[in-house]
Parts: structure tokens; C-alpha cells; sequence
């Protein structure tokens, strides 16, 4: 490919893109450029999704007969715990805003890069060393605590190795603070002339309100965790009851992140599905205004309901009452975000595009998710099904029917942007429907244990709880596959896949009006902005 | 793996409901499915039908729809206040379960790494299986050795953390005879998901039945149990139970409000024993002196503390003998119809005495 | 690559004067990115202190009247000196920030080294304090005794509070002593003036916020419950 000389003309500018510009391992390593910033990020947390997810299989192929004999206690213990770390702070958090909203954020609004491109970079080399020092944890033997870490088990009981898990999640998080503090800045000082914050896509005003959290939440889980390093390593006591420690001091610290986190994990993914559901319905996204606060308003709200996971701790009856009425409150912005994305598509001209597929699959079990979230906050309810398999259903419902797809739904929208190429259609959307059946045979029945009282983090369990564990881990090995397939056709279509060209989708947004992949720099010139966002009305105009 | 047949053959999908308070959550959990399915339901049908009617080979040309406020704000406050029904009926109900009754049996529960350890009023001891008799409301002081767990039976609809450092309480009143699962609902370590049992509901005949019979070793009543450790830690000397010593009189003290030294007003409940037996200069009696009592701490189990309280407590006379633990028989409530008042008297109802258990 | 782009052109004079980065549009723009930048990481030290500052808080409501008696143990004279010391670094760091914008090299230069020196002096008084402490065997984890028996527990949480929230303010003093090394360094090599300044004015809100810090600590950990004694 021949270098070029200032001034060459866009035609041959378009085959130079941020992927080819330059070659060598130096120059991704040292790249300030948050696109190829966005794929290492990518890679790496694919590298420690594939390991969660491993142990996770490994953790239901225990859990297939009652006695849970084919993997001792011992690692089972481990299992769980290290699956929760690595999903928690090493997937779940990163995932939409180090890959996806570190590649488009910059784009979405007009500008060239992130505010801070070095300290981008940080934040990845920090996620790197986190997940290095998690991984010398894993291969040493584990951790057994659980990815909450509770006192006084943690800090003085545990036999396993604590710190150098609390170490690699307390150097994530600073990837993460790090991250979220880019995006601030880059939203607030960086947009366009005539981007005005009433014409950012939502998917910036979900990974905006999703780094205030970040910036505000993490350090506190900083403290907490440096807290239980202290008490193991010189015993000082200050979770020690037997000399006056609380341990539930560290719940509050702990969950006063940990809740924030969880909207951390969801936000951003609520940003896609907003931009999914506009393109493949043709249309505006149903109250622009609304769903945009309503993310304001998550983040707001999610500092306030730390306590509900505590009502059977032996907080004051008063405080539940209060945390429980304020965990009502923050599911109305969910809500109404849902209400929303399903209006959106009334009277529009709605496709089945693979993102769609994911879209729709969200929203659904998006809403399950939350009301049995519903279910946790009413006090009389939680006491039954706190502890119990009826939590772990409700996160995974979230999370994993959530977020991952809403994370694989922007993949596949974004992926002929980011690579240039497209990928199978026929493929993809088999392993939507795939992931979509298997992933409710793994969760649901889990409600239905909760409920009967299996409790969680057992590796063996009473034999009337068989049958739904087994159905529960046929569906986890039909969601594998689903998941696996993915990685098949998208490393494919970087080698055959067709060339994307511009504008797949066609839709609206600067990300689509640039080169696929873009440049190193992204726009040639500065953009103008005109227009509202999803403009699809005068686009289907123009289209004709 | 079993055969089939075994497998569906074992296969539940509720819980017993064994509680007095079960029927009630059970009520509010099926509300609360019923709300959660018709939304699900609304919502998949909206998407299908929009999917479907307004699918481009039928609608090639989208409206463009800016929004409601109207609408927005209908289904942002219809939402609430059904959420708002969900949060009253869930708190009252919380509250409501919140209280024991005050005629119910106090049966102390240890949770150490990894097993229940069970002290009954009357002395008898079992680990990891707990027996309680139909309609007899029960209260359970649970105290932990180590880390933190959690207390849970599922057919009661009950659950409480037991938190190392202080007492915890949780009640039920049983109303099925059964066998039913209890389970430790907080990580613990290893063996956490053996740190469970089961609680064998009676009817009034054979709970007595199994009193008698043997049901879990004693030597003496809890607060007799008491009194030997009293002796043989060195409390009496003090403590003289006659006259005031050098320490307070430990008669009539229970659940008496108590002035410190510091000015502070506290009642002389089990929490604060045992904080007296562990950690003596954390509260001091107006007019005595701190550093004169022992610090008992890694000399006696919590099991320990709980036979010292009771104790205590039976040199308090006003204290209800549902709680001093007596050779006689617990009260045993005649089980309540739904909404019927509660037929409690202080005195036993059935036979009087009976021969020692072993 | 293809470097059409018409606002920023790297052979402009001003653009070198003004380190301005690519991906700016303007130095003003490269400024208030920067300014908003270090405001928000003041942000999450504020939680991270925060944090910190809730357990101690915690703790005490507890246990009030150990808390008292540990407070006796707090030297006063070096706590107040070092605030004094701090509150002085503070002026000749702000002094220092006025210097670079008004181009004032040797000003800027003297400026940073006095402030700097401030910075070691209160590291210095710390370590002395903390010695002293070490000697009466009051450091938490390290063969700890405490005089008054009855508090002995309970003072071994507020002492490990204590050393927490001082020694995680003396590595951020640390950090920033470096921080101002590497101001000194680019100031001696004529890197800041009027137009480039931006790095002596966020070191300096950072200094600030560690200042800031020690004010809060002093008057909980020193000055409250001495009365008590």
C-alpha cells in the first residue's frame, strides 16, 4: 500500500484506514488512537469472558447430580467466585464503554479522539495488569469468598488467596474510574459545534450517566478492598467482631459501589438497544427527552438503595423500609425506557437484522429481569429469596438476557464499522435464537429453585432440586454453543467476509458518515451538526 | 444419574408452606407473579405485533412519532403506584413478621463452620436438626462462632443472617407437622453446602412423645446448665447473688434498664450480657470500676454465654416461664384457625412433669 | 495518513507555544478539557478519602469514649505545625500557578522548590510522628500495646484508622512532591509561559486538594476529643 503524500485526494484516503495505517506490535501497544485502543480492549475481554464462562460450565456440570461430587467443594468454592470477579470486573464493567463506547463515542459527537488518548491507554495497560494479577490468583489455586469478599470470611477465615484477587480488582478499578473520567470530559468539552447535548445519540447519554458511576462508585469499592488487604495482612481488627470490628461496616462500603456497578453494567447496554431499535424501525426513538433523563435518573438513584441488599443482615426495620421504597423508585426510569423502545417500534418499518434480534431479546428478558428485581425489593419477599438461586436468576436475567446481549446486539451493528467487513447473516441469527433459548432453559428454572430455598454458592444440594438443575445445565451448554459460534463467523469475515462500505444499516448518526473502518483521525473535517438525532424521516425521504 | 423416573419423581416446584406467615407471603409472591406476568406479556405482545404488523415488507415507510408526554407520564405513574401497592403490602408485611409473639419459646441456635448447634430452654441439645411442635410460636436467639451465616428454612418462609459479634432473632410459629429443610443462606467457606439440617415439625402428642423420649442430650435445664458455669468460671465470687459485692446484683436485673457510668440508660437484655461476658469495660454500672471484672473472651463458647443468660434470666422472677426453661412441658398453643385470636395461657396444658431426659 | 484537516496544521508557531495536541480544536478547548479533567479525578480522591472517612466516623459514634482516650495520643504541636506548613504550601503553590501565567520563569522556579520543601518538611514531621508511635508501640499489627487496657481493642481500630487515612494522605503528598519535581524539570528546560501553563495550574489544584485533605484530618484525628482527656 503506498504512503500518501499530503493532499491526496479521499479516494484513495478511503483503502488507509486506523486499522492498516500502521503495522507492528509497537504500534498497537503504544497507540493513543481509541479505536485500536477499543480493540484491544475487545480482545482482552473476550480472552476473560472465554475463562468465566469456562468456569461457569464447569460450575453447572457440577451441579448436574445432587451429591456435586465431580469437582470438590474446595474448587467448586473457587469456581464461583473467581467466575463472578472475572464476569463482574473484567467483563461486565468494561464491556460496552472500554470497547464499544471508547471506539464511537469520539465519532458520535465529532470529534477526533477522547479528551485524554494517553490516559485511554492507561486504562487499558491498568485493565491488563488487573486481569494478570486475577489470573495468577486463578492459577495459584483461587479465591473462595465470593466476588463480595464478606467479612469476617474474607479478612480472616478464607484460605484461599484473597489478596492477590482484591489486588487485581482494585487495579481494574482504577482502569475503570479512568475510563469513565475520559468520557466525562470528552462529552462535555469535545462535541461538535452544534452537537448539542439534545442531539447526542442516547447511546452517549447512557455511557455519560454510566461514567458518572464510575468516577463516583468505584473508588469507594477501592477503599473497601483495601480495607479486608489491611485486615489480612496485619490483623488490626476492623472487621473483627471479637475485638469490636464490624463486619457489616464493610457491606455498606462494599455494596455502596456495588449497587452503582450494577447500573454501570446496564446503562451502556440500554444506549445500544436505544440505537438498534431507531435504526431497524426506521425511526426516532419514541421520548428522545425521556429516555435520556431516565439514564440521568438511574444513575442518580442507584446510590440510594445500597441497603436492599442487607434486609436480613439485621439493619433497622426503618432503614429496609426506606431502601426498599427507593429500589421501587429506580426501577420507573428502567421502565420507562422499555415502554419506550417498544413504542418506537409502533408505525415504524421494522427488520430483522441480527441486531434486532438481540434488540428484541433484550428488551424481553431485560423485563423479567427487572420486575423480579421487584420481587427482591418488596421486604416481605426478599426474606424467602434472599441467598437463594431466586437472586442469581434475577442478575443473570439482567446481566447476561441484558447486557450480554445488548453487548453482542452493538457487535453486530457496529462490527461492519469497526472491521469494514460483514459478517453471515443467516449464522447470526441462528445464534441469536440460539442464545435466546438456551439462556432462558439455564435461568428460569432457577427462579422456581430460589423459591423452593436452594440456597446459592452450593455445590451440592438437596435431591428434589435435580430436575431443574439439570434443565438448567442443558440450557447453559446450548448457550455455549451459542456464544462459541459468534467468534466462528466474526474472525471469518475479517479474512472473507464482504467489504461493509460505508453504511451498511443505513442510519443516521456520524459514526455512518465516515469511512468503515474509519481513519485514524476520523473526520477529515470538523463536522457541522444540523440535525436532531435519528433523523429518519428525511433519510427515508432521501432513500425514497 | 438416576433413572428417569426417580428424577421426576422427586421433582417439586414449591416449597411446603408450613408457617403461619407462609400462606401470607405466599399471597403477596403470587401478586406479585401476577403483575410481573401480565407486564411480560404486554410487552412481548406489543413487540411481536409491532414486529410483525409494522414488519418493512408491510410498512416500507416509517412514521416518525416524536413521543407523548402524556403517555409518558401515564406509564411512568401507573407503574409506580402498583409498585407503591407492592412496597406497602411487602413492608406490612415485613413489619408484621417482625415481632415474635410474646408467649414464644426461645430456643438458642450457634452457627459455626459448619453446623447448627441447638440449645432448647429445657436443656436438650441437637446439632443441625431442630424439633418444634405444632402452634408453638418459637422465638430463635442465634448467635455465630466465626463468620457470618445464615439462618433458613424455606417451608417457613424465614430467614435471618446470623452475624459473628451480636445476636440475632428470627421467629415462626409452625403450623404442618413435617420434615423440613433448613439451610445456611450465607457463604461460610468450605463446606457451606453441608451446613444445613432439618426442622421436624410435631403435633402436641408426639413432641411430648419425643421430649421424654430422649429427644437430644442435657444435663439439667439451660439455666441449671447455667448456674454450673456461674460457679465454675468464678461469677459467684463477685457476683455474690445474696448481697451487692463488689459487682451489680445480677437478681431481678434482666431486661431492666440499667445506668452507666457514662450517663447512658440501657436495658440488661441478652445482647448486652453477653457483651458484659466478652467485654466487660464496654458498658460500666454507675458507682463501679471499670478493670475489675475478668475479660471472659476465648473462655467460654457462645453456647456457653447462652446457658449463663438463662441463668440469669431465672433469677429474674417476672421473666414468662416460656422463657426460663423449666422441666416442665413448653407451652404449646392449640393451633390457631386463620384469624381466629390467639388461645395462649401461661400455664402448661398438658401433663405436669416428666422423667428426665438423658 | 491524509491530513486535510483546516484548524490544526503542526508547522503553526502558536500551536507548538501552546502544546496543543491533534485532537483539540483549540488551546482553549485543550484547557477546559484539562481543567474539567483534574476537577472530576478531585472527585473520585474526594470518594476515595470518603470512604475512609466513613469508617472512622462509624467507629467513633461506637465507641466514643475510646476514642477520647486515644486521642490523648495525638501530638497536637506537630499536627499543628504541619497544617500550618501545609496551608503555607498552599500559598506558594498558588503563588507558583500566577507565576507561570505571567511567564515569571525564575519566580515559578523558586516558588516550586519552597513549596516542595514545605511538602518534605510535613513528610518529615509525619515520620517523626509516626516514630514516636512506633516507639510507644501503637502502631496496629506491629507487637501493638495500649496503655489503658480497657480500650485496648477498640484503640487498635482507631489507630489503624488513623495510620490508613494519614499514611494514605502522605503517599498522595509523596506523589505530589514528584509531581512538582517533574514541574521543576520542564520549568528549568522554559517549557511554561503565558501561553502554556496548564500543567503548574492542575499540579497545583491537585496540591491543593491534598491540602485540602489534611484540613479535614487535623480537627478529627488531633483536635476533637481532646478535651475529653
Amino acid at each position: 500500500m503506498a504512503t500518501l503524500a499530503h493532499g491526496t485526494p479521499e479516494v484513495i484516503a478511503e483503502e488507509v484506514n486506523y486499522l492498516n495505517v500502521e503495522h507492528g506490535w509497537k504500534s498497537w501497544l503504544f497507540t493513543t488512537d481509541h479505536k485500536r485502543i477499543a480493540i484491544l480492549y475487545l480482545i482482552s475481554i473476550t480472552l476473560m469472558f472465554i475463562v468465566g464462562g469456562t468456569f461457569a460450565v464447569m460450575m453447572r456440570i457440577n451441579l448436574l447430580s445432587p451429591e456435586g461430587n465431580y469437582f470438590s467443594a474446595t474448587t467448586y468454592n473457587r469456581l464461583f467466585s473467581m467466575h463472578g470477579i472475572i464476569m463482574v470486573f473484567f467483563f461486565l464493567v468494561p464491556s460496552i464503554p472500554a470497547t464499544l463506547a471508547n471506539f464511537l463515542i469520539p465519532i458520535m459527537i465529532g470529534a477526533k479522539d477522547l479528551a485524554f488518548p494517553r490516559v485511554n491507554l492507561l486504562s487499558w495497560y491498568l485493565y491488563v495488569i488487573g486481569a494478570f494479577v486475577t489470573m495468577y490468583c486463578v492459577f495459584v489455586g483461587g479465591v473462595d469468598t465470593g466476588w463480595t469478599f464478606y467479612a469476617p470470611y474474607s479478612s480472616t477465615y478464607s484460605n484461599s488467596y484473597v489478596l492477590p484477587a482484591v489486588a487485581g480488582v482494585f487495579v481494574a478499578g482504577f482502569s475503570s474510574i479512568l475510563t469513565g473520567l475520559n468520557f466525562i470530559v470528552t462529552v462535555h468539552k469535545m462535541r461538535a459545534p452544534g452537537m448539542t447535548w439534545g442531539r447526542l445519540p442516547l447511546f452517549v447519554w447512557s455511557n455519560y450517566a454510566t461514567a458518572l458511576l464510575q468516577v463516583l462508585g468505584t473508588p469507594v469499592l477501592a477503599i473497601s478492598l483495601t480495607l479486608i488487604a489491611f485486615e489480612r495482612i496485619a490483623h488490626v481488627g476492623i472487621f473483627d467482631p471479637n475485638i469490636g470490628g464490624d463486619p457489616i461496616l464493610f457491606q455498606h462500603l462494599f455494596w455502596f459501589y456495588s449497587h452503582p456497578a450494577v447500573y454501570i453494567m446496564i446503562l451502556p447496554g440500554m444506549g445500544v438497544i436505544s440505537e438498534i431499535v431507531a435504526c431497524f424501525s426506521r425511526k426516532r426513538v419514541f421520548g428522545y427527552n425521556f429516555v435520556a433523563f431516565s439514564s440521568m435518573a438511574i444513575a442518580v438513584l442507584s446510590f440510594l438503595v445500597w441497603g436492599h441488599h442487607m434486609f436480613v443482615t439485621g439493619e433497622s426495620v426503618y432503614v429496609s423500609v426506606a431502601f426498599s421504597l427507593l429500589s421501587f423508585v429506580v426501577a420507573v426510569p428502567s421502565a420507562i425506557k422499555v415502554f419506550n423502545w417498544t413504542a418506537t417500534m409502533y408505525k415504524g418499518s421494522v427488520s430483522f437484522d441480527t441486531p434486532m434480534l438481540y434488540a428484541f431479546g433484550f428488551i424481553g428478558l431485560f423485563t423479567i429481569g427487572g420486575l423480579t428485581g421487584l420481587f427482591l425489593a418488596t421486604l416481605a419477599i426478599d426474606v424467602p429469596t434472599h441467598g437463594t438461586y431466586f437472586v442469581v436468576a434475577h442478575f443473570h436475567y439482567v446481566m447476561v438476557g441484558g447486557m450480554v446481549m445488548a453487548f453482542m446486539g452493538g457487535l453486530h451493528f457496529w462490527w461492519p464499522k469497526m472491521t469494514g467487513r460483514l459478517y453471515s447473516q443467516i449464522w447470526s441469527q441462528l445464534s441469536a435464537v440460539i442464545i435466546f433459548i438456551g439462556f432462558n432453559l439455564t435461568f428460569f428454572p432457577q427462579f422456581i429453585l430460589g423459591y423452593m430455598g436452594m440456597p446459592r454458592r452450593y455445590h451440592a444440594y438437596p435431591p428434589e432440586f435435580q430436575m431443574l438443575n439439570v434443565m438448567s445445565s442443558a440450557g447453559a451448554s446450548i448457550l455455549a454453543i451459542g456464544y462459541i459460534i459468534p467468534l466462528i463467523y466474526f474472525l471469518w469475515s475479517l479474512k472473507y467476509g464482504p467489504k461493509a462500505g460505508n453504511n451498511p444499516w443505513r442510519a443516521t448518526g456520524l459514526e455512518w458518515q465516515i469511512a468503515s473502518p474509519p481513519t485514524t483521525y476520523n473526520f477529515d473535517e470538523t463536522p457541522i451538526v444540523t440535525e436532531e438525532a435519528y433523523n429518519y424521516g428525511p433519510l427515508e425521504e432521501a432513500i425514497g | 444419574m438416576p433413572a428417569n423416573q426417580h428424577l421426576f419423581a422427586t421433582l417439586q416446584l414449591f416449597p411446603p408452606t408450613a408457617s403461619s406467615i407462609a400462606h401470607q407471603v405466599d399471597q403477596l409472591y403470587f401478586f406479585l407473579i401476577a403483575v410481573s406476568g401480565v407486564t411480560t406479556i404486554l410487552i412481548f405482545a406489543a413487540i411481536i405485533l409491532f414486529a410483525f404488523k409494522y414488519h418493512r415488507s408491510r410498512n416500507p415507510r416509517a412514521t416518525q412519532i416524536e413521543g407523548s408526554t402524556k403517555l409518558e407520564l401515564t406509564w411512568s405513574f401507573v407503574p409506580l403506584l402498583i409498585m407503591l401497592v407492592m412496597f406497602w403490602w411487602g413492608t406490612r408485611l415485613f413489619f408484621t413478621n417482625a415481632e415474635p409473639p410474646r408467649n414464644a419459646m426461645e430456643i438458642f441456635v450457634t452457627g459455626k463452620q459448619w453446623m447448627w448447634k441447638i440449645q432448647y430452654p429445657d436443656g436438650g441439645r441437637e446439632i443441625d436438626e431442630l424439633h418444634v411442635a405444632v402452634g408453638q410460636p418459637v422465638k430463635l436467639t442465634m448467635a455465630s462462632e466465626d463468620v457470618i451465616h445464615s439462618f433458613s428454612i424455606p417451608a417457613f418462609r424465614i430467614k435471618h443472617d446470623v452475624v459473628p459479634g451480636h445476636y440475632d432473632t428470627v421467629w415462626f410459629t409452625p403450623t404442618k407437622a413435617g420434615h423440613y429443610h433448613l439451610f445456611c443462606t450465607e457463604y461460610c467457606g468450605n463446606q457451606h453446602a453441608s451446613m444445613g439440617g432439618w426442622v421436624d415439625v410435631l403435633d402436641r402428642q408426639d413432641y411430648v412423645k419425643w421430649q421424654s423420649g430422649g429427644g437430644g442430650t442435657t444435663q439439667g435445664t439451660l439455666a441449671e446448665q447455667g448456674q454450673t458455669q456461674f460457679e465454675q468460671l468464678g461469677c459467684s465470687q463477685c457476683h455474690l447473688l445474696d448481697q451487692q459485692g463488689r459487682c451489680p446484683n445480677l437478681r431481678g436485673l434482666y431486661n431492666k434498664p440499667v445506668l452507666l457510668a457514662d450517663g447512658r440508660t440501657v436495658i440488661a437484655d441478652d445482647a448486652y450480657i453477653r457483651e458484659s461476658i466478652l467485654d466487660p469495660n464496654a458498658k460500666i454500672v454507675d458507682n463501679f470500676q471499670p478493670n475489675i471484672m475478668p475479660v471472659f473472651k476465648g473462655q467460654v463458647t457462645e453456647e456457653g454465654i447462652v446457658e449463663l443468660i438463662a441463668f440469669i434470666k431465672s433469677l429474674s422472677p417476672d421473666v414468662p416461664a416460656s422463657q426460663q426453661g423449666s422441666q416442665q412441658n413448653p407451652i404449646v398453643i392449640a393451633p390457631r384457625a386463620e384469624g381466629a385470636p390467639s388461645t395462649s395461657n401461661s400455664n402448661s396444658l398438658n401433663a405436669p412433669g416428666k422423667a428426665r431426659r438423658q | 495518513m491524509a491530513e486535510t484537516v483546516v484548524h490544526v496544521d503542526h508547522q503553526d508557531a502558536s500551536v507548538e507555544a501552546t502544546h496543543l495536541r491533534h485532537h483539540f480544536a483549540s488551546a482553549q478547548q485543550q484547557m477546559d478539557a484539562s481543567t474539567l479533567g483534574m476537577w472530576t479525578f478531585l472527585v473520585t480522591e474526594v470518594l476515595f478519602f470518603g470512604g475512609m472517612f466513613a469508617g472512622y466516623a462509624v467507629y467513633r459514634a461506637m465507641y466514643p469514649a475510646a476514642f477520647a482516650s486515644t486521642s490523648r495520643f495525638m501530638n497536637i504541636v506537630l499536627g499543628g505545625t504541619n497544617t500550618a506548613v501545609l496551608i503555607c504550601s498552599s500559598l506558594t503553590m498558588a503563588l507558583a500557578v500566577r507565576a507561570a501565567q505571567l511567564s515569571k520563569r525564575k519566580a515559578l522556579i523558586v516558588l516550586l522548590i519552597v513549596t516542595m520543601i514545605f511538602g518534605l518538611v510535613f513528610l518529615y514531621i509525619k515520620w517523626v510522628e509516626w516514630h514516636a508511635h512506633w516507639e510507644e508501640h501503637m502502631v496496629p499489627g506491629f507487637d501493638f500495646q495500649y496503655p489503658v487496657p480497657q480500650f485496648a481493642h477498640t484503640a487498635q481500630i482507631l489507630f489503624f484508622l488513623y495510620f490508613m487515612m494519614t499514611g494514605m494522605h502522605a503517599l498522595h503528598m509523596i506523589v505530589g512532591v514528584g509531581l512538582l519535581t517533574y514541574l521543576l524539570v520542564q520549568a528549568t528546560r522554559r517549557v511554561f509561559n503565558e501561553n502554556y501553563f496548564a500543567p503548574v495550574e492542575m499540579i497545583g489544584l491537585y496540591w491543593h486538594f491534598v491540602d485540602i485533605v489534611w484540613i479535614f484530618l487535623f480537627p478529627l484525628l488531633y483536635l476533637i476529643g481532646q478535651q475529653h482527656s
